[in-house]
């Protein structure tokens, strides 16, 4: 009853292109933001905040990022952990050189840098497809991995190539608690979902997905397929970069390249396939999914076999669940949580109708 | 012919561009298309002159496809010259082709099944945006103010394509024939000079026919379009061809006018059947 859109008349294209066309949406967009930017800070404790809150926003943003390349340009990739490396080594080179480099300049600069590394590993894609493209990008993710370590001049000569992140100040303000490590990673996170929403609704999007739908016709209509392919994989790599500069500054503190391996990928890639494969929110919900269920089920665990519960139990039925889930999603939903949210929409729009 | 009653028509309402066929604009001389050793198109020429809609007709097979495919560069034919707008072509591929207003349908369905009837057609008008990754990445002043400006001319193609009801819905849940609407709206949304229908009635029940043939015929009367058109509802062809051209096994065996074609006895031998 409460969300219904009639009576709400759009005059002009521009009311009618939002991003939330639906007054509701917005109103419960903003809520949800103001919750996240000023009750969560207030009400959460450090371990939310450190352990769950933060790595839930980047994980998000690696998803946007792989969402980009895999949900929107239809390129499979397994190197997302890889990009994220070169955006956590690249940004900690820029202010370990460079005296006085401004934080935000350098998580840019970061991301850049694995934009570039991403558009040199997004080559084969102009000329092949599907799972063979996958096995190009794992070539990307062992060879950075690699690269890292065996160049210590990428972590500053240090030993097996672990990386102690700089203190994160910005204009002289030192970002050291997790609220404001929280709140910085929020604002990023934030203002780079709405940029990655932007680019998928304009032409840039609309190429992308063009692309992935079929070739051809987007060939025949004026979309050049190389230009977008390449374009994807540098904005998919840029939002991976910042993510892993963030995971490095704002979460762990300290990285090593190894941190960033297969499994890593493989995460990000669940978590676009159990959110939904292109859209910027399931990114959202599936991130918080895959960093939540482990601690789901810890507890639910804990609290089902209190102490009688034999050792590695936990985490062997932790995969279990997980390889279920995603046989699940991919025979039942394959757009995702977010589909289903969608569906839910729809249905609460007509509620309580069956029409 | 139904041609002359739809013009007619029309002119009670709308005041047509002049309808009257101009000259030569697609001029096609001796080309030759293999692949390996299959020869697909062998010594074919013909012309397409301004406003006119042109039919290539033919068995399965006969090459209809591949000329299409050739006229908007996805093939490069071995032998020939093609003279577009009066230069001769050179390199060519389909970005090219479409920039210079070349636009086509497919003969089965290749539109954008994820994306909405509205963000398909509007991939139509990609050519004529000139703003950059980044100025969408902020959808603000030149790009907000571009996406609007091109949703106006899409929203035109929408209501004259009579699919207003639609516009939000992912093509992928369309019945058939509304899909090959769609595709010939996301073709016309780039304003072609020529525009290449390749089989847009096959698989139509009477009235989808009936509503296509309206919007191929409109189509050319108030935007002035000149049509290549492949199909094969012979009615159809002979109703609102201005001219023919036959193929069969690669080679042309008639060109003309739709009486012409009709009565020519090499036609009729390999694809008309004796008993027409």
């Amino acid at each position: 009853m409460l969300y219904r859109e009639a009576g709400q008349f759009k005059a002009s294209y521009q009311e009618d292109q939002q991003i939330f066309p639906i007054r509701q949406d917005k109103l419960g967009f903003i809520a949800i933001l103001g919750f996240f930017f000023v009750v969560l800070p207030l009400i959460a404790s450090e371990y939310w905040l450190q352990a769950i809150l933060i790595p839930v926003l980047i994980f998000s943003l690696a998803a946007i990022g792989l969402n980009i390349l895999t949900g929107y340009a239809g390129q499979l990739s397994l190197g997302s952990a890889a990009f994220m490396a070169v955006g956590a080594f690249g940004a900690y080179n820029f202010i370990l050189r460079i005296d006085g480099m401004p934080f935000i300049v350098a998580l840019l600069l970061g991301g850049l840098c694995a934009a570039a590394v991403g558009v040199a590993f997004g080559l084969p894609s102009l000329r092949i497809k599907g799972f063979y493209l996958a096995v190009a990008t794992l070539a990307a993710q062992f060879f950075i991995v690699w690269a890292l370590v065996k160049f210590p001049w990428f972590s500053n000569n240090s030993s097996s190539g672990v990386i102690t992140a700089q203190h994160v100040e910005i204009l002289g303000f030192a970002f050291d608690t997790p609220v404001l490590k929280y709140l910085l990673t929020l604002a990023i996170v934030a203002v780079l979902a709405l940029v990655a929403k932007n680019l998928v609704r304009s032409t840039t999007g609309r190429g992308w997905m063009a692309v992935r739908d079929m070739d051809v016709a987007a060939e025949v209509i004026g979309i050049r397929p190389m230009r977008a392919k390449l374009t994807a994989f540098a904005v998919s790599s840029f939002y991976c970069g910042v993510a892993g500069a963030l995971y490095a500054y704002t979460y762990l503190g300290t990285v090593e390249p190894e941190g960033f391996n297969l499994d890593l990928s493989f995460k990000i890639l669940f978590m676009i396939i159990i959110g939904g494969v292109g859209s910027i929110m399931g990114s959202f919900l599936g991130a918080a999914f895959i960093v939540l269920l482990p601690i789901f089920l810890n507890v639910a665990m804990h609290a089902l076999f209190a102490g009688s519960m034999p050792a590695g139990l936990g985490s062997n039925l932790e995969l279990i669940i997980f390889g279920g889930l995603i046989i699940f999603f991919l025979i039942v939903e394959p757009h995702g949580l977010a589909r289903l949210w969608q569906i839910g929409k729809e249905k609460m729009r007509l509620w309580p109708f069956p029409h | 012919m139904m041609m002359n009653d739809m013009a007619s028509l029309g002119d009670t309402q709308t005041q047509a561009p002049d309808r009257h066929i101009g000259d030569v604009i697609l001029d096609l001389q001796g080309i030759s298309l293999s692949f390996g050793g299959v020869k697909a198109l062998t010594n074919i020429s013909f012309d397409v002159r301004e406003h006119e809609i042109r039919s290539i007709i033919g068995p399965n097979g006969a090459g209809k496809s591949s000329m299409l495919n050739v006229i908007n560069g996805v093939y490069r034919p071995q032998e020939g010259e093609i003279t577009f707008h009066g230069k001769v072509r050179k390199d060519m591929d389909p970005h090219r082709a479409a920039t210079q207003g070349i636009a086509r349908t497919f003969q089965n369905i290749a539109l954008f099944k994820g994306m909405s009837v509205l963000d398909n057609i509007m991939t139509g008008r990609n050519l004529k945006m000139k703003c950059n990754l980044f100025e969408h990445a902020l959808y603000w002043g030149r790009a907000q103010k571009e996406e609007i400006e091109h949703r106006k001319k899409v929203e035109e193609v929408i209501d004259f394509l009579e699919i207003q009801s639609i516009r939000k819905t992912p093509v992928g849940r369309l019945p058939y024939g509304l899909q090959k609407r769609v595709e010939l709206g996301r073709a016309l949304a780039a304003e072609p000079t020529l525009l290449l229908l390749d089989e847009p009635m096959a698989g139509m029940n009477v009235e989808e026919k009936q509503d296509m043939c309206r919007f191929i015929l409109d189509v050319n009367d108030q935007f002035g379009t000149t049509i290549v058109l492949i199909e094969h509802d012979m009615g159809v062809v002979m109703d609102i061809s201005d001219r023919v051209v036959v193929l069969d096994y690669g080679k042309k065996i008639g060109d003309g006018v739709p009486d012409e074609v009709k009565n020519n006895p090499e036609v009729i031998a390999a694809y008309l059947g004796t008993s027409h």
